[in-house]
């Protein structure tokens, strides 16, 4: 029988449900944000909020991305459970020290006495037409940095589903949302659910390659396994959801099965989240590689305008899936 | 603007509150004094800041906090800690890197912690606490506790943007937050003239804050002003700033020692006969006649044997097992 109930919400609603429904089952979660009050953010995404919640909760801040996520990190350890909204992630870099040096450290220096649970929702992702201050993806750098946790959603599902555990866990947790993807369109149930963080997700099964991909790559991974499918390769996707905690196993395992991996990410090749994922790989499942593990990222050089020079500077459906049968020996 | 700049002259104070301000500031030095011992003997691995001849501010300032109130510390910490209420025993453990220290050994001198005191860490980056504390206040506000936050820092924090973001949203938000500059005069080995352009009161009344300046010798000055200061945020009449103008007695660190390429010795000498804020009360108490030399003399003598045994426990106690490196990363 069709699913003719199966409701379907862009990852733009979805964010914004798990954030309404968070607020509406936790008085201490509050937002905060350069223009997340009325207008919403640039991006709509928290469209409606302050309606419901109130100014109190829902607050804009003057465009001081350093000083509005160190209030929020001693909001956090004295009682509220702040998300802070950095609108580009490229301003992640004005916030370094109060999440490096202040929210990842506090808990571990204080011996444990202090707790810092706040998230911080920020984006990456090229191709936008941005150019090289408002284009990066630069995960990577939080992924490095014991104390905190890193989550990358792919679909609506999982953008809700995360992010409700995100507000709920008692540590710093950075959470990447890929801004080509708010108009994406997906299954998210009705019903309650989270989603932990530290557990993979087979995105599509396959037994001849392993296309590791996360954030914005799932869906060019995806789009790269339908052509592969054409060609006669059955590839397999994997999704780790969170760069930490990683789920070892499951990448380990899919390699471990198919023998063949290439990983995508969409932040910069060059000691990137790909390093980190292919030398897990390369551990773990040594003996039963039939091929150098892959990778695919940004290309190393800042994002550019023209959108002929941009397109080329990102993994699209069609490079992986060339790069894919050149790895079976099908090119 | 300069309306809210003043200059409160000290008024009297009870014998039972003069005889706690000098139990206080006594108990300061005799800690920091066996700090330097233990540096100097090569027990305590390292840095040590000592805050000798500004123990005025830190007492003066937490005798007027209430017990659950919040302060947030620096580098030269050890001061505003003993003043919020730990106790020596378990500061000097932590100095020295033992199990029984108030981080388990995990912070050490520059980041001593205790939520039990509202002691929401020493911060090793310069101005690295002033989000947290604004971030404390405006949880006190939101969950209405009536709590304040007093954010202690030295004048080399003036150089530091984020200052300046959270004094604007502190006013912006009206938060029960109280900044307090201690100018020891420098910045590590350089003296703050030149590195401070301007004025700096009026860095504070830019942003609208009620500013105040003190003589951070005279602790009775100080515990006035900050009874003002402390009680208008809690009031629900926004933030302040205290310029406190103290000294510090020996060099940016132990290690420090000569220092006569940035200051005079006669300077220091200058001081430290002149400006003593424990001889200072003392002489004042004497000449007032709410205590006498055999009371302060036991006084005195009941410290030394305090600190004396917290040395003796602190050198006693086992270090932590290596197996806890890797506890307390995640809460």
């Amino acid at each position: 029988m069709p699913d003719t109930t199966r409701r379907e919400l862009t990852f733009g609603q979805a964010v914004r449900e798990a954030l309404a429904e968070e607020m509406r089952r936790d008085q201490t979660v509050c937002i905060m944000g350069e223009d997340v009050a009325e207008a919403g953010t640039p991006f709509k995404v928290l469209s409606g909020l302050v309606e419901e919640f109130g100014k109190d909760r829902v607050l804009d801040t003057p465009i001081s991305e350093a000083g509005f996520t160190g209030l929020a990190v001693g909001a956090a350890m004295t009682g509220l459970r702040p998300i802070v909204d950095i609108m580009f992630g490229d301003f992640i870099t004005l916030t370094m020290d109060q999440m490096v040096n202040q929210a990842a450290k506090v808990h571990y220096m204080s011996g444990g006495k202090w707790k810092v649970p706040m998230v911080m929702r920020t984006t990456l992702g090229a191709t936008r037409r941005s150019a090289a201050q408002h284009s990066q993806s630069l995960h990577a750098w939080f992924s490095h940095v014991p104390g905190l946790k890193v989550v990358l959603p792919s679909t609506p599902y999982d953008a809700k589903g995360l992010l409700k555990t995100a507000i709920r866990d008692e540590n710093p947790v950075v959470f990447f949302e890929d801004k080509m993807m708010y108009k994406l369109k997906g299954h998210v149930p009705s019903e309650e659910y989270t989603i932990p963080l530290g557990a993979a997700d087979i995105k599509r099964a396959g037994d001849d390659i392993t296309l590791v991909a996360t954030s914005s790559m799932v869906q060019v991974a995806l789009g790269a396994a339908t052509l592969l499918a054409e060609s006669g390769i059955s590839a397999e996707v994997v999704d780790p959801r969170t760069t930490w905690p990683l789920d070892e196993k499951t990448l380990i395992e899919s390699a471990r099965k198919t023998s063949r991996v290439i990983v995508l990410d969409e932040g910069y090749e060059r000691y990137g989240v790909t390093a980190e994922i292919a030398s897990v790989i390369a551990e773990g499942a040594f003996y039963d590689l039939d091929a150098p593990v892959k990778r695919m990222g940004a290309m190393h050089v800042p994002i550019p305008f023209s959108p002929p020079l941009e397109d080329v500077t990102v993994p699209t459906d069609r490079t992986v899936f060339e790069a894919a049968r050149a790895l079976c020996n099908r090119s | 603007m300069s309306t809210t700049t003043e200059r409160p002259n000290a008024t009297g104070i009870s014998a039972e509150l003069a005889v706690r301000l000098y139990r206080r500031m006594l108990a300061i030095r005799l800690f920091e004094e066996r700090v330097n011992d233990l540096y100097t003997r090569a027990l305590m691995p390292g840095l040590a800041h000592l805050y000798i001849g500004e123990e005025a501010v830190a007492v003066g300032i937490c005798e007027a906090l209430r017990a659950d109130d919040y302060i947030t510390s620096t580098h030269r910490g050890h001061g505003h800690c003993l003043a919020k209420g730990a106790s020596p025993d378990r500061m000097f453990a932590e100095l020295l890197g033992k199990e029984a220290g108030y981080c388990k050994g995990k912070g050490g001198s520059m980041h001593i912690a205790d939520p039990a005191t509202g002691n929401m860490g020493a911060n090793a980056i310069v101005a690295g606490s002033v989000g947290i504390a604004t971030g404390a206040a405006f949880a006190a506000k939101r969950l209405g506790n009536g709590r304040v936050a007093v954010c202690f820092f030295g004048e080399g924090a003036l150089g530091q943007g984020s200052l300046y973001e959270v004094m604007n949203l502190a006013q912006l938000f009206k938060l029960p937050v109280i900044y307090v500059c201690e100018n020891n005069l420098y910045t590590e080995y350089t003296h703050f003239s030149e590195t401070t352009a301007g004025d700096i009161l009026t860095r504070a009344t830019a942003f609208g804050l009620f500013a105040a300046e003190v003589d951070g010798q005279d602790v009775r000055a100080v515990n006035a002003v900050a009874s003002q200061l402390i009680e208008r945020a809690r009031q629900g009449d926004g933030p302040a700033f205290l310029l406190a103008n103290t000294y510090r007695y020996t060099g940016h660190h132990v290690g420090d020692i000569n220092r006569e390429y940035y200051r005079s010795k006669q300077e220091e000498q200058r001081w430290k006969a002149e400006r003593d804020p424990v001889r200072n009360l003392v002489d004042w108490m004497l000449e007032q006649k709410i205590s006498d030399t055999s009371q302060l003399a036991q006084i005195e003598s009941e410290l030394t044997a305090e600190m004396d045994k917290a040395v003796e426990f602190a050198v006693a106690a086992p270090y932590p097992k290596p197996e806890e490196a890797e506890q307390d990363v995640y809460a």
